[in-house]
This record gives structure tokens, sequence and C-alpha cells, in this order.
């Protein structure tokens, strides 16, 4: 389908960016790689009235690593993430995640500034950056803020962002331990049915599609803090966790693919 | 708005609503539809082309967004002496059957061995998850890739 008539502006600037979205009101939406975007344009499940164009926001893409944090602009793509030797040194599961997104013709446009305020439960970057314990920089009218992964996403497809708001920056920790993704799906390129990212040897455990957003696995963590073995460890992956029953999967299957591909993923981590 | 493209090499511009994807600029505006559509998903590749080199999903593209940009279509690939090595090679591996996927399948395997080193047959599996053949099988297009590939 085609989408729906819609206005567009381009901005030159993170601040001609807010402008824009504050000018335009609640029905503005910005548009980055437009890989989440266009095909809910193409279906009309989003119909915004005016796209603010930040694609070309050259200056909000690039990795750069300063002592034990890696800074990446919210512009860059998957593609440069999957690519990046600085990445690959310094937080080697990023670069992973990234090259597990959709295909390589989603990964060249997508971002992971989209990817993050698109907070959609079965993406991978977002379950990445909250094993991470990564740090996520919006910046608005009143200047830039700085908000903790585990706080931004409050819903399904919902996050702390306000309307005039944009993603900066995503800050992940340098990261040295053990790591692992294990994501599970039956068809080439799709989303993930469960997917499981453990960092830093099981420090950090993040679920994908478990529940209406991205989220730790709390119990899993605590667990592995405790000393416990990968298999008890992950015997506590579902606790609290609400998964979606959908066409792919039921959610006690769910479930149960989400204690095993965590027990896979922290032995893999070396937990 | 006015959307201005290089186009196989070509300076392309038009005056185009907004809301227009790539994959209509370049068949409804310029007539090249080599470039197919073959779903309402961005899950077929059937409308791959390269922007600036790199393959992209024309229908999961506005036009807007493309303005300034670099784009090869599939008319664009041959060149004076003849077909592109991955138009040869689909040619004489027999990679295509009805077609249909066909142009969006060698803009991605051209971009696909543009950007990996030392591509086997599974990762050329891998790197062509984006684009579905109905009719091959799969077998004789990893052939080809491999062919430009190794
Ligand atoms: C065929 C296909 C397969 C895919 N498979 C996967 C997959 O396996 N795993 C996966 O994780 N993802 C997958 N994706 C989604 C992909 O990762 C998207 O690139 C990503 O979710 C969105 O990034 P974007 O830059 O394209 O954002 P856009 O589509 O441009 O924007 C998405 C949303 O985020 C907002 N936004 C964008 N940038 C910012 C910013 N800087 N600040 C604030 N808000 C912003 C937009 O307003 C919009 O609401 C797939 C997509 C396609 C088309
Ligand atoms: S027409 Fe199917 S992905 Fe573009
Ligand atoms: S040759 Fe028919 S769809 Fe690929």
């Amino acid at each position: 389908m085609i989408p729906a008539a819609v206005d567009y502006v381009r901005a030159d600037s993170a601040e001609a960016a807010i402008a824009a979205l504050a000018e335009a009101g609640d029905e503005a939406k910005l548009l980055a790689g437009g890989q989440s975007l266009v095909p809910l344009m193409r279906l009309r499940l989003a119909t915004p009235s005016v796209l603010v164009d930040i694609g070309r926001l050259d200056g909000l893409a690039g990795i750069s690593v300063d002592g034990d944090t890696v800074g990446i602009g919210a512009l860059t793509t998957h593609s440069a993430l999957e690519h990046s030797a600085d990445l690959a040194a310094a937080c080697p599961l990023l670069a992973h995640v990234a090259a597990q997104v959709g295909d390589p013709a989603v990964r060249h446009r997508g971002t992971l500034g989209g990817s993050l305020a698109h907070a959609d439960p079965a993406s991978d970057l977002p379950a990445a950056v909250l094993a991470l314990g990564g740090t996520l920089v919006a910046t608005g009218p009143g200047g830039s803020r700085e908000i903790a992964a585990t706080d931004f996403f409050t819903g399904f497809l919902e996050s702390v962002l306000g309307p005039d708001e944009l993603l900066t920056e995503v800050r992940v920790p340098v990261s040295t331990g053990g790591w692992c993704y294990q994501k599970f799906n039956r068809r080439a390129q799709d989303w993930a049915i469960v997917g499981v990212v453990v960092a830093e040897g099981g420090a950090g455990v993040a679920l994908v599609n478990m529940g209406s957003t991205p989220m730790r696995a709390a119990g899993v963590e605590a667990a592995v803090a405790a000393g416990a073995s990968a298999g008890d460890a992950a015997s506590a992956a579902a606790d609290g966790t609400e998964p979606p029953t959908d066409n792919n999967a039921d959610g006690d299957y769910r479930a149960h693919l989400a204690r095993v591909l965590t027990e896979r993923a922290l032995v893999a981590a070396g937990a | 708005m006015e959307v201005s493209v290089t186009v196989n090499g070509t300076a392309r511009s038009a005056d185009v609503e907004l809301r227009t994807l790539l994959v209509h600029y370049l068949r409804d505006v310029l007539g090249l539809t080599g470039t197919n559509v073959g779903c309402d998903t961005s899950s077929c590749g059937a409308c791959t082309v390269l922007v600036d080199g790199r393959s992209a999903k024309s229908c999961t593209l506005l036009a807007v967004q493309v303005d300034g940009a670099d784009v090869t279509t599939i008319e664009g690939l041959a060149g004076p002496d003849g077909l592109h090595p991955m138009q040869q090679a689909f040619h004489e591996c027999h990679a295509l059957q009805c077609g249909y996927c066909t142009p969006g399948m060698v803009m991605a395997a051209v971009s696909l061995v543009d950007e990996y080193d030392d591509l086997d047959a599974a990762g050329v599996r891998v790197g062509l998850e984006g684009n579905l053949c109905r009719c091959t099988g799969y077998q004789n297009i990893v052939a080809a890739v491999l062919a430009v590939g190794e």
C-alpha cells in the first residue's frame, strides 16, 4: 500500500529537529532509517502528519571509545555497528547483535537510535543495550538528559521519550566479560520468537519478546551473582514475565525457550 | 517536493508527492520497471536497489530520503562490454526461473560480495535472507554468487 499523505521537514541539526517537532505537534514523527516507520506507514498503522527527517544528521552517527565508555551516535546504522573495528574491540556483543538484525538491506538503513526509540520488545538491540547496562542520551527543548536503559522502556512501543525529544547518543561500558546472544527464530530475516542476551559473564541478562517491553532477567542476574550454576540460574529466566501468545508460539513455550536459551547463553558466556 | 537522484549515472529530477516510495519513483516516474514489487511487508527483496553502493529495499524508503543520492537499479548494471559479472553468473548458473525475484536478487548479491570478504555458501544464504525466491530453491543462486564472490 502507499502511505497516507504526509508533510516533510528535513532537519539539518538536532536543534532544528526539536524545533520542528515542537512546531508540528503531537502527530509529528521523527524519521531516521525508516526501517520500522515506513513499513508501518505503508500498512497505514502509522499516519503521521509530518515527518521530521533526521537521516542526514551525520554528526549523530559514529562510534567513539573514551576511557571505559563507548559512545554511539543515535544515527549509527546497524551495518556500521556490525563492521566497526572499534566496537568489535570495545563491545563485541553489540557488534554481533547488530549483525543479527533483519537482513543486510535493513541494516544499511536502520539505526541504533531508531531501534531503541521504536521500543519493540521483539527487537534485538534494545535487549543488548539493557544487558550491557547502557545509558541513553535524549535531547529536547530544555537540553539533554541521560536515561538509564533500565528506565527507558515503559510499554509496548512506548518509552519515556517526550514528543519533542530525540535520542542523540547511546553509551555502553567497555565490555570485557563473556557474552552471548541466543536468537531463536524459524524463518530467515525474522524477529526473534525469543532472544536472550548475556553480557559481562552473566552480570547482565536481558530478554527479547518475553513481554510488552524488552526487559532484564533480574532473577537470573541475582542467581549468577550468588554463584548458582548456569542451569539453576536459567530456571529463573521466565520469572515475572508475561510472554505473548501469537502465531509463532504460545506463552508457555516462550517461557520454556527463555529458560533453555538462557542456559545456553550463560554457558557460552562462561557464567 | 522536487526529488533529485542520480540514477544509473544520470541525474534525474521530478516533483513528487512526499509519500512517494522510492520504488514508485523509479517505476512510475522514471519508467524503470526492472525493479519489482513483490510484497507489502518489506520482506521479499524484489525491490532491492543500490543506494550509494549498498543494497536497500526501495519499497521501504521514501523517495525524499534519497534525494541527492546515487541509485543503481538492475537497468544500470550492464556496461558497454555486456552483462555485469553477477548477471553473467546468474545466466551461466541458471540462477533464475520465472525471473521475478531476479533483479532484486542480483542487486542484493552485488552489494553482498562487495560488503563481505571470504563468503562461503552459508554466508551467501544468510546474506541473501532478505530476498525471497519462490522458484529456484536458491541452490543455483548461491552457486552464482559464489562464482563471483570467491
Ligand atoms: C524486513 C525487516 C526485518 C527486520 N528485522 C529485524 C530484526 O530481526 N530485529 C530487529 O531488532 N529489528 C528488525 N527490523 C527493524 C529494524 O531494526 C529498524 O531499523 C529499527 O527498528 C528502526 O530504526 P530506523 O532508524 O529505521 O527507525 P525509523 O523507522 O526511522 O523510526 C522508528 C521509530 O523511532 C523513532 N525514532 C527514530 N530515530 C529516533 C531518534 N534518534 N530519537 C527519537 N526517536 C527516534 C521514529 O519516530 C519512529 O517512531 C527489521 C525491519 C525490516 C524492514
Ligand atoms: S517489495 Fe517486498 S521487500 Fe520491497
Ligand atoms: S526465479 Fe521465480 S521467484 Fe525467483
